[in-house]
C-alpha cells in the first residue's frame, strides 16, 4: 500500500543555523509586540522544546513530502513559538511572520494547516493527541519510518478526550508517537494543581500503558536525546513530560509581574493574557540580549 | 440501509485501499464480513468518539478515505467540535456515518434519537450531508460519493427493508428526487419518514387529491433550484422529517420560499417538543409527534379547505 519507502535520512537543517532559543524568544518578543498580543508567557516556555524538534529531531525534507516526520502543536495558543521557527527554517518567509495578527492572515494566534509547515491547524485543547494517535497508526499501516510529535500542556490534560487517545494509541503499540507534555504549572485561572492536580502525571501516563520520562524541558541537549532515543519499553508510544518554567528567558515575566500595570497581583498567569508595554518590551529583550 | 452500507463499501473497499472502517464499538450482525475481508482496514477504536473523529482525521491526512460509524447521536453530537475542527476545517475526506435517523431507536428512549444531526451538521458549509430514504438510494449516493474531496456525513436508516416506492434507486447530490408528481400540493419528506409521505400522498390521490412527493436527500450543496421549481408549482407545500423543526428540511425550504418570493405557504411537519420521557416503537413515535401518514394527509387536507375524514 502507498510508495512509502523512506530514505533513512530526510533531517533537513540546512536554513537552521539561526534557529536558537534566543532567536526564538526574539521573534516572540518582537511580534508580540507589533501585534500587541498576549500567550507570550506560553510561547516563551516551550522555546527549548520547539528548537530542539527543529533542529535536532524531525525529519522533514519540505513540508509536503508524505514521509515527513509530523510534528502537532496541540497546545495551539503557543503557535508564534513555531512561526519563529518555521521562519528561521525558511518554510515561511520573514513578510509573512510580520502578519502574523494581522488582517487577513493565515498566521493566527492559533495555527492553521494552510501555513507551510503546519501539519495540523490546532487551537481547541485536547484535539491534537487523537490527530497524532490517527497520523501515527496510519504511518504504521503505509510501512513508513516517519514520527509523529505532539506537543501537549499539562492543563490539557483535564480534557478527557487527551486520555482517550492515551488509551487508544498504547493499545495499537503506537511507538512512532511521542508526546511532550509542557509542564509548566500553569492554566488559565490558577496553578493547575489548584484547578485540577495531576502533579502525579508520569503515575497517570505510565497506568495508561505509555512509557514516561522527565526533562528539563529548558535544556536542548535532554530534549534531544529523549526525542531521539528509540523506544525501551517494546511497543510503547512515549510521552516527555517537559519541565518547563513559564515565561522563560525574561525574569518578570516569570516573576509574574506586570510592570506597567500595578494594580495587577503578581502571578506568572498575568504573561498568559498581556501584551506588552513600550517599557516592558524594552526591558524583555534588553535582558534577552544580555543572556548568553 | 445498514446493509446497504455494508454492501456499498465492502465493494468499494476491494478496489480501492485507501478505504478503512472506523467504529465506535457498534456494528454487530453488520460488520462482520467487511471484518473478515479487510480485517486490516477495520478497526474499532472503542467507545470514544471524540477520538473515533480525531484518529480518522489523522489517517485521512495521510492519504487512506476513513468511514467512522456510529450511532448517529454518538457520531454526530458527541464529536461535534472535533468534525469541526477536524475534516471539515483540514478539508479532508472522512466520512462519518451515523445510524438511526430519527425515531428508528424508539425502545432505546431519548438518548438514541437522532433529531438534530442534520440540522446541526449542515451548520458546515465543508460538510456534505446525505440522508438517504431507503437502502437502493442509500447503495447509490454512497458509492456514488466516496471519492469526493472534503468531509461527508451520511445519517442512515436502521431499516434494511423499508422501500420507498418509485424512488429506484435514485440519487444525485444536491437535486431532489420527484417519485410522486402533483399539483394540488407537495410533500417534501427527508430520511426513512419518507414511507410515510408516499403513502400519505397515495391516501390523498384515493381521496381525489393530486400531492406531489420530492425526496431531498442532500445538504451542502443543498437542492435550492429543484426545490424552488417545486414550491412555485404548488399552493402549499408541507414538510416532513423526523428532526427538530429549526435545523433541517423545513428551515432550508423556508429560506428557499422567502427569497424566491414564491406564492406558496409552508406547513411543517417536525419535532417541536422536548422530551417527555416516553419512548416507543418508531411508529408512536411519529405518531405521537403527528409526523405519521395519518397526520400527513389531515394536514394536507385541512390546508386544502376539504373535510376531514
Amino acid at each position: 500500500m502507498f510508495n512509502a519507502t523512506a530514505p533513512e535520512m530526510k533531517r533537513d537543517v540546512s536554513a537552521a543555523a539561526g534557529l536558537t532559543p534566543k532567536r526564538i524568544r526574539q521573534i516572540i518578543l518582537e511580534q508580540s509586540k507589533r501585534a500587541n498580543v498576549g500567550h507570550i508567557g506560553s510561547c516563551l516556555c516551550v522555546v527549548e522544546i520547539i528548537c530542539a524538534l527543529y533542529t535536532k529531531v524531525l525529519r522533514i525534507s519540505t513540508p509536503s513530502d508524505p514521509d515527513r516526520d509530523r510534528f502537532i502543536l496541540s497546545k495551539g495558543h503557543a503557535a508564534l513559538a513555531l512561526y519563529a521557527a518555521l521562519a528561521l527554517k525558511g518554510h515561511i518567509t520573514v513578510e509573512d511572520l510580520a502578519s502574523f495578527c494581522g488582517e487577513s492572515t493565515f498566521l493566527g494566534v492559533h495555527p492553521e494547516y494552510q501555513v507551510a509547515g503546519v501539519d495540523f491547524a490546532t487551537g481547541s485543547l485536547g484535539h491534537g493527541l487523537s490527530l497524532a494517535a490517527g497520523a501515527a497508526l496510519a504511518a504504521r499501516m503505509q510501512r513508513s519510518t516517519r514520527r509523529i510529535f505532539c506537543l501537549i500542556s499539562d492543563a490539557e490534560c483535564n480534557e478527557g478526550s487527551v486520555w482517550e487517545a492515551a488509551m487508544f494509541s498504547s493499545h495499537h503499540r503506537l511507538q512512532n508517537l511521542t508526546v511532550v507534555v509542557d509542564v509548566n504549572g500553569q492554566q488559565a485561572l490558577g496553578l493547575t494543581r489548584e484547578v485540577l492536580d495531576i502533579s502525579n502525571l508520569a503515575e497517570r501516563w505510565r497506568s495508561f500503558g505509555w512509557q514516561a520520562t522527565e526533562v528539563d524541558g529548558h535544556s536542548l541537549d535532554q530534549l534531544s536525546e529523549i526525542l531521539n532515543a528509540e523506544a525501551s519499553v517494546a511497543g510503547a508510544p512515549r510521552v516527555v513530560l517537559a519541565r518547563t518554567v513559564f515565561g522563560r528567558g525574561v525574569s518578570f515575566m516569570v516573576a509574574g509581574k506586570a510592570l506597567t500595570q500595578t494594580h495587577l497581583t503578581d502571578q506568572p498567569i498575568n504573561w498568559h493574557y498581556l501584551p506588552m508595554s513600550d517599557e516592558e518590551y524594552r526591558i524583555a529583550m534588553a535582558e534577552l540580549e544580555a543572556a548568553d | 440501509m445498514r446493509q446497504a452500507f455494508v454492501n456499498a463499501l465492502c465493494g468499494l473497499a476491494a478496489a480501492d485501499e485507501r478505504i478503512l472502517l472506523l467504529t465506535g464499538d457498534l456494528g454487530f450482525m453488520a460488520f462482520e464480513r467487511f471484518r473478515e475481508s479487510f480485517a486490516a482496514r477495520f478497526l474499532n477504536v472503542g467507545v470514544a468518539e471524540q477520538n473515533l473523529i480525531g484518529v480518522a482525521t489523522g489517517m485521512a491526512e495521510a492519504g487512506f478515505l476513513p468511514y467512522a460509524y456510529s450511532i448517529a447521536t454518538f457520531a454526530a453530537l458527541r464529536p461535534f467540535e472535533f468534525i469541526r475542527n477536524g475534516p471539515v476545517l483540514h478539508r479532508l475526506p472522512v466520512r462519518i456515518v451515523g445510524m438511526g435517523m430519527g425515531f428508528e431507536y424508539g425502545h432505546a428512549g431519548p438518548s438514541h434519537y437522532a433529531l438534530e444531526d442534520i440540522g446541526v451538521l449542515r451548520t458546515l458549509p465543508g460538510l456534505r450531508v446525505i440522508i438517504p430514504a431507503d437502502s437502493a438510494q442509500a447503495y447509490t449516493a454512497i458509492s456514488q460519493t466516496y471519492d469526493l474531496p472534503g468531509p461527508t456525513y451520511y445519517s442512515l436508516g436502521k431499516d434494511d427493508r423499508a422501500t420507498v416506492h418509485d424512488l429506484d434507486g435514485r440519487f444525485e447530490l444536491g437535486r431532489v428526487e420527484t417519485v410522486r408528481p402533483g399539483t394540488d400540493l407537495a410533500i417534501v419528506s427527508m430520511g426513512s419518514i419518507t414511507t410515510e409521505a408516499v403513502a400519505a400522498a397515495d391516501e390523498l390521490q384515493r381521496l381525489g387529491i393530486n400531492a406531489a412527493v420530492a425526496v431531498v436527500s442532500s445538504f451542502n450543496p443543498d437542492p435550492i433550484k429543484d426545490l424552488a421549481e417545486l414550491a412555485a408549482s404548488v399552493p402549499h407545500v408541507i414538510s416532513v422529517e423526523a428532526q427538530t423543526l429549526s435545523g433541517g428540511l423545513a428551515a432550508m425550504l423556508g429560506l428557499v420560499i422567502s427569497s424566491h418570493n414564491l406564492p406558496c405557504r409552508l406547513w411543517p411537519l417536525a419535532v417541536r417538543t422536548s422530551p417527555d420521557g416516553r419512548s416507543g416503537s418508531q411508529q408512536d413515535c411519529w405518531r405521537r409527534h403527528k409526523l405519521d401518514r395519518t397526520s400527513i394527509v389531515d394536514l394536507s387536507l385541512s390546508v386544502l379547505g376539504k373535510p376531514l375524514r
